[in-house]
């Protein structure tokens, strides 16, 4: 890499509560290797410093929800060769996107002292509803050694290897005995993108979710299971509306169940 | 070769534990976790599930404590063996870059050298299939064939069989009679509780001489083979294997396929816990500065859409496409391949699918289905009514 000019990486932050932002920073043992291979240009968690751009990679973190997010978006797509989302906010909208379901104005008048100082869009939507996205990473917070190999990927112009599929094939992997089978636990796992490491059944959990919809996801056979097993329409509904609310499939299941 | 039967008398079995650890072998076999029998390190017969049992049906597995103390009173669980002989993940090489040049380094070949402890006979004809894939073929896989090769078999005859369980049709169980270096039978009745053992191979024979032992009567021979009888009337399922491959081959638009595609959730459980599914996938991975590579080797599936990823998509993008698939591999183009079935009876892929689809349910329908012509039976009860 002698000579060559580092490459330039920017942060963004929107709606969100910087989770996915905090898993860069806690990327200690990786963060040497991260300062020296590129130029950090800007990373609120982590500088106030700010490089201008353009931009060889950006990270956008959090969901658009104002009018003001609504052009900066634009911003960081024209300054950037490559723009990722980091996260269910970015990917998704967010648990914010809860409000999606609901008439925003309502929740406004009853939280706020003035509700006139407020300045908010009636949905939290991901990025992608806004401008292009190379590339969307899952999780909420994202796993931080597929951050590490997103970005490894970026630089070196190839292909990530964040696979698609469920969580059930990373419980397999590591040996953990399926919680549904053998304890009648619900879990999302089987509907579920891949990536956490299936850690929630590892610790005698279902999963809730957090990678959003895997490849093909069969939510309404899943949802059978559920029924199957006591869960009434409210609590079907619930399951589905969390962290990923608003990815269409698992809105669409809520949806049938509401 | 099999040797004149012994009896290994319960308080002995650890002699047999200790003298496979003393000729250098890891000994692993079932053990009790997270609420299933699973397979694990195993230092003495109170590491095996004493006094437990379990109960299966599609997509059900819960433990139950037995009457008595019986070390392997249940069928098989969610590990099998090939976790072991085909690791879920292994680094294949890593590579450094060095100026303009770049090293690389294979991972050496293991040399473990396991004692598989209570092996079911469906389970040893599986590992004689995967066998046939890794090292009867054209690309050896080095790496299994030296696992392979070092493991020490001791098989367990069942005495009972599971609900899912349907060797007697696949014609893999419940009696092991070949392939192993020892078999046992557990045996407990009025107050006796001991281990009919026959050698299977010089290097069984040569392990029981390290244990206390007396040699079988007809009776207890009469014991054990009762034992293995009483499992083969316990099969919970049954699969009619006759004409199975012409029959998936024949009907690849069979009105079944569509049935099953909206149950399966496509997680890729089934082929995860099958004893003979085999496939990976390889991952390259770079670090930050790309000097560094990494190509990793772990457990794939029929399932996921990258399996059948070519240039510009998948080849089998709906369920349907990747259930027909697994099951006609399984029960009939695997005998082109290999020339054998690739499927023991062992119930796995059954049990351990959360929504309970059952292969033998399957190929029920479409051979029914496929006999009395339900189209026009569908028609004709469409006229009367
Ligand atoms: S515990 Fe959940 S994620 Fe794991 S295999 Fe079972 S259903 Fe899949
Ligand atoms: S297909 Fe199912 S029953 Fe047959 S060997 Fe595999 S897991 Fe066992
Ligand atoms: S399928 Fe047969 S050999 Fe396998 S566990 Fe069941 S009874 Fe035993
Ligand atoms: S058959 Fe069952 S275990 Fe297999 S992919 Fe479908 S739902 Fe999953």
């Amino acid at each position: 890499m002698a000579g060559k000019k580092k490459p330039k990486v920017a942060v963004w932050k929107f709606a969100s509560c910087d989770g996915c932002q905090l898993s860069l920073l806690d990327c200690e043992d990786e963060l040497l290797a991260v300062a020296e291979a590129i130029e950090i240009a800007n990373f609120p968690e982590a500088s106030r410093a700010v490089v201008k751009g353009p931009y060889d990679l950006s990270l956008v973190e959090g969901s658009i929800t104002t009018p003001h997010d609504e052009e900066r978006i634009h911003q960081v797509r024209r300054s950037s060769k490559f723009l990722v989302t980091i996260g269910a906010c970015a990917t998704a909208g967010g648990i914010q996107a809860l409000r999606n379901f609901k008439d925003v104005q309502d929740f406004v008048s009853i939280v706020y002292a003035t509700p006139d100082y407020i300045d908010t869009l009636a949905k939290s939507s991901a990025i992608s509803d806004h401008v292009r996205v190379d590339f969307e990473l899952r999780g909420c917070p994202i796993n931080k050694y597929q951050l590490v190999e997103v970005v490894s990927a970026y630089l070196k112009d190839r292909k990530p290897v964040t696979p698609a599929h469920s969580v059930c094939v990373e419980c397999k992997r590591r040996g953990t005995v399926c919680v549904m089978v053998s304890q009648g636990t619900l879990c999302m796992g089987p509907v579920v993108h891949a990536g956490c490491g299936a850690i929630c059944p590892a610790y005698d959990r279902g999963c809730y979710g957090c990678f959003g919809p895997k490849e093909t996801p069969n939510t309404e056979s899943l949802s059978e299971w559920f029924k199957d097993h006591g869960m009434g329409n409210e609590e079907l509904v619930r399951a589905y509306r969390s962290f990923n609310a608003y990815a269409t499939p698992f809105r669409k299941e809520s949806e049938r169940h509401d | 070769m099999t040797s004149e039967p012994r009896i290994i008398e319960r308080k002995a079995l650890d002699q047999l534990l200790e003298a496979l650890t003393q000729e250098g072998y890891q000994v692993v076999g079932p053990t009790l976790g997270d609420g299933a029998i699973v397979y694990g390190p195993v230092q003495a017969s109170e590491d095996f599930p004493v006094g437990w049992t379990d109960e299966q049906e599609g997509g059900v597995y819960r433990l139950k404590k037995r009457e008595d103390k019986a070390l392997f009173g249940y069928v098989v669980g969610p590990h099998s063996w090939k976790k072991y002989l085909h690791p879920p993940e292994r680094r294949l090489w890593t590579g450094q870059a060095s100026g303009t040049d770049f090293e690389l380094t294979p991972e050496p070949v293991e040399t473990a050298r396991f004692a598989f402890f209570g092996v079911r006979s469906c389970e040893l004809h599986a590992i004689e299939i995967q066998d046939r894939v890794f090292i009867h073929n054209d690309h050896v896989d080095e790496d299994y064939k030296a696992r392979r090769e070092n493991a020490f078999v001791v098989v367990v005859q069942c005495g009972q069989a599971g609900k899912t369980c349907f060797c007697v049709s696949m014609n893999t169980g419940p009696k092991a009679e070949s392939g192993y270096d020892l078999a046992l039978t557990e045996i407990l009745d009025e107050g006796r509780h001991f281990f009919h053992a026959v050698a299977g191979s010089p290097k069984g024979a040569a392990i029981l001489q390290q244990v206390e032992t007396r040699s079988a009567t007809s009776s207890d021979s009469a014991e054990a083979e009762e034992a293995v009888q009483k499992a083969r009337g316990q099969m919970g399922r049954t699969l009619n294997t006759k004409g199975v491959k012409e029959l998936l081959q024949e009907n690849p638009e069979h009105p079944r396929w569509d049935s099953v595609a909206e149950r399966c959730l496509s997680c890729a459980n089934c082929t995860m816990v099958c004893p003979t599914c085999f496939c990976s996938t390889v991952e390259d991975t770079t670090d930050l500065t790309g000097d560094h590579t990494e190509r990793w080797q772990k457990w794939d599936s029929c399932f996921t859409m990258d399996f059948s990823y070519l240039h510009g998509g998948s080849v089998r993008a709906s369920t349907k496409s990747r259930y027909r698939q697994w099951l006609t591999h399984k029960l009939s183009s695997w005998i082109d391949q290999f020339d054998s079935s690739g499927c023991v009876g062992c119930g796995r892929c059954v049990t351990w699918c959360p929504v309970g689809i059952d292969l033998t349910e399957e190929v029920r329908s479409i051979r029914e289905e496929n006999t009395v012509r339900l189209p026009s039976k569908r028609e004709a009860s469409n006229g009367n009514a």
